[in-house]
């Protein structure tokens, strides 16, 4: 089923978008990441050129969010002050995040710093959250009861100041610590195409120490703001939002993500952490292949 | 006796233009479609370029000498930066990369027989006739070799994509008078005019040339789209933020009856 895409300029199969768009969609209802990170990826390899690709995965992202949201909501899943707050950061990181993007695309290397990026990013939030998920998961195996209050934030978190309550979090810290995340994460939405989820979600757990059955509804809280504001500022600068391909991708994620959320209800939250632990690690070998290994294209063309 | 020849030699100099014009032959040519429309079923267009010689005198030549037909379908151009990947520590990152003025979107050559027998390298390079004649204008400065690598590798990346076609043999001329070609347009083609050029060629010189146009352009909803992208950023921005957050909500709600 060929569909032309009017602003990517090419047309594509239909029903491979939408499948694309389930398959993204389940990881993001599960894990409570966005699915960017694997959307904009994929659909460079399809085909679609990649500010098109970068800038339409992000309503996607808006779209996947938006149902894990409500989904989770409903189960007292969101933190909305802390969410708040990561907004706040998400916002302003953003607008530093396309500043950055302009001074790298002027330099031509704005791909292999995305690369290189990713990799570091995806290999050290990978690697620490399969050994702390295998550990959980082997204590519990041999029986012995699971320190349930090693829940514990950054010895540097608890060092700033204007400490303040995040009672469904269960924190008592200052609101400077998420805010520097949420800007943190907001730079690497412009930058990377991605809603960040697969950062926020380890760096709640770790960082903050959050609870973890508020994680997830509050990283896709945030997500879902800041990829809006990332679609808004595709729209007005690079006019590369395609909005027939961000809906075939938001029919596919958006019941994707339900099913996905069902799914995660009944699983048990160290399994979960481990599997994300382990996509995350091999989308991080992917790209470090790409980047060691001879491209197939030597040369890229760009129309000015 | 001088007097007598010179009238005569003038006479001669002044119908010459006339007669040779008398002596070459006439290209009528057309092609199937002056206006593609692209719509959402669009998945690329198949053009048929056909027409007739006229020769003076309204029959071909009778000699050895073959005649033939080069069909040129070129896109708009446009501005490129062309970038070149290295391996440098370990990781391949841009490092070279040169800027050309005119490179065409959509360059596709059809000819009777493979285009370097039909005629010499300059008579290519001056109707940029075949993929390694094309005239891209560089803008920055670099070393012949150079150029020549990159421009190498934008038509080897082109030609993968569908963009740049060379067909040779794929005109067939029928009774030295018709003659007929098929070009295939991809979907991926910039919008846009294209033209469509024939020339008719014999004992490696071009007797006579003939342009066509052809406009492509979105019609319907892909032009609404492209044109609201373009022309209302802030609403078309909305729209899609609110389609997400629709879309998103629907699923949602569904999902909680089922």
């Amino acid at each position: 089923m060929d569909l032309y895409l009017p602003i990517a300029n090419l047309s594509v199969n239909a029903l491979v978008i939408i499948a694309l768009g389930a398959g993204v969609g389940l990881l993001s209802g599960m894990f409570g990441v966005g699915g960017g990170f694997l959307t904009t990826p994929l659909l460079i390899v399809y085909g679609i050129p990649p500010t098109v690709a970068a800038a339409s995965a992000a309503s996607q992202v808006t779209g996947a969010s938006v149902s894990g949201v409500s989904a989770h909501w409903r189960r007292g899943g969101v933190d909305v002050k802390m969410g708040g707050v990561l907004v706040a950061g998400g916002v302003v990181g953003s607008f530093a995040g396309a500043w950055i993007f302009r001074l790298l695309q002027a330099s031509g290397q704005i791909d292999t710093v995305i690369a290189i990026v990713y990799v570091l990013m995806l290999g050290w939030i990978g690697s620490v959250m399969a050994r702390e998920a295998a550990s959980a998961i082997l204590a519990q195996r041999r029986g012995r009861p699971q320190k349930a209050a090693r829940r514990r934030h950054h010895p540097l978190v608890a060092a700033l100041p204007f400490r303040t309550r995040f009672y469904a979090s269960g924190l008592y810290i200052s609101p400077l610590a998420p805010l520097m995340l949420g800007f943190f994460t907001g730079i690497l939405t412009i930058l990377l195409g991605v809603g960040g989820g697969f950062i926020l979600v380890p760096a709640m757990i770790y960082i903050l120490g959050m609870a973890t059955n508020v994680v997830l509804g509050t990283s896709l809280f945030q997500t879902l703001f800041v990829t809006a504001v990332a679609t808004m500022v595709h729209a007005t600068t690079t006019k590369a939002v395609d909005i027939v391909l961000a809906g075939l991708l938001l029919v596919g994620s958006v019941t994707g993500a339900q099913v996905g959320a069902k799914l995660a209800t009944n699983a048990k939250p160290e399994y979960l952490r481990l599997a994300l632990a382990v996509i995350v690690l091999l989308v991080g070998l992917r790209i470090l292949l790409g980047l060691v290994w001879r491209p197939e294209e030597i040369f890229t063309v760009q129309p000015l | 006796m001088t007097l007598q020849v010179k009238p005569a030699a003038i006479i001669l100099a002044l119908f010459s233009p006339l007669l040779m014009a008398q002596a070459k032959p006439v290209l009528v040519p057309d092609v199937s479609q002056r206006d593609i429309q692209i719509a959402y079923s669009f998945t690329g267009a198949e053009l048929l370029l056909f027409g007739a010689i006229l020769y003076p005198g309204g029959r071909p030549p009778r000699d050895d000498k073959a005649t033939d037909i080069v069909v040129v379908v070129k896109g708009p151009t446009q501005s490129i930066l062309i970038r070149e990947k290295e391996k440098i520590a370990g990781l391949w990152v841009n490092a070279g990369r040169l800027r050309y003025q005119s490179a065409p979107s959509f360059y596709a050559i059809a000819s009777s027989r493979p285009i370097d027998r039909i005629v010499d390298d300059r008579t290519r390079a001056i109707y940029e006739l075949g993929l390694d004649s094309l005239q891209l204008s560089p803008a920055s400065a670099a070393p012949a070799n150079v150029q020549a690598r990159f421009q190498q590798g934008l038509v080897d990346q082109r030609r993968r994509s569908g963009l740049y076609v060379e067909a040779p043999r794929a005109v067939e001329i029928t009774d030295d008078v018709l003659y007929r070609a098929r070009v295939t347009i991809p979907a991926r083609v910039p919008v846009g005019r294209f033209t469509a050029e024939t020339f008719l060629i014999r004992d490696g010189r071009v007797l006579a040339a003939a342009v066509r146009d052809i406009d492509i352009r979105k019609s319907g909803f892909e032009r609404f789209v492209a044109r609201a992208a373009d022309k209302a950023a802030i609403p078309y921005g909305l729209t899609a933020v609110a389609l997400s957050i629709l879309l998103g909500w629907t699923a949602g709600w569904i999902a909680r009856r089922v």
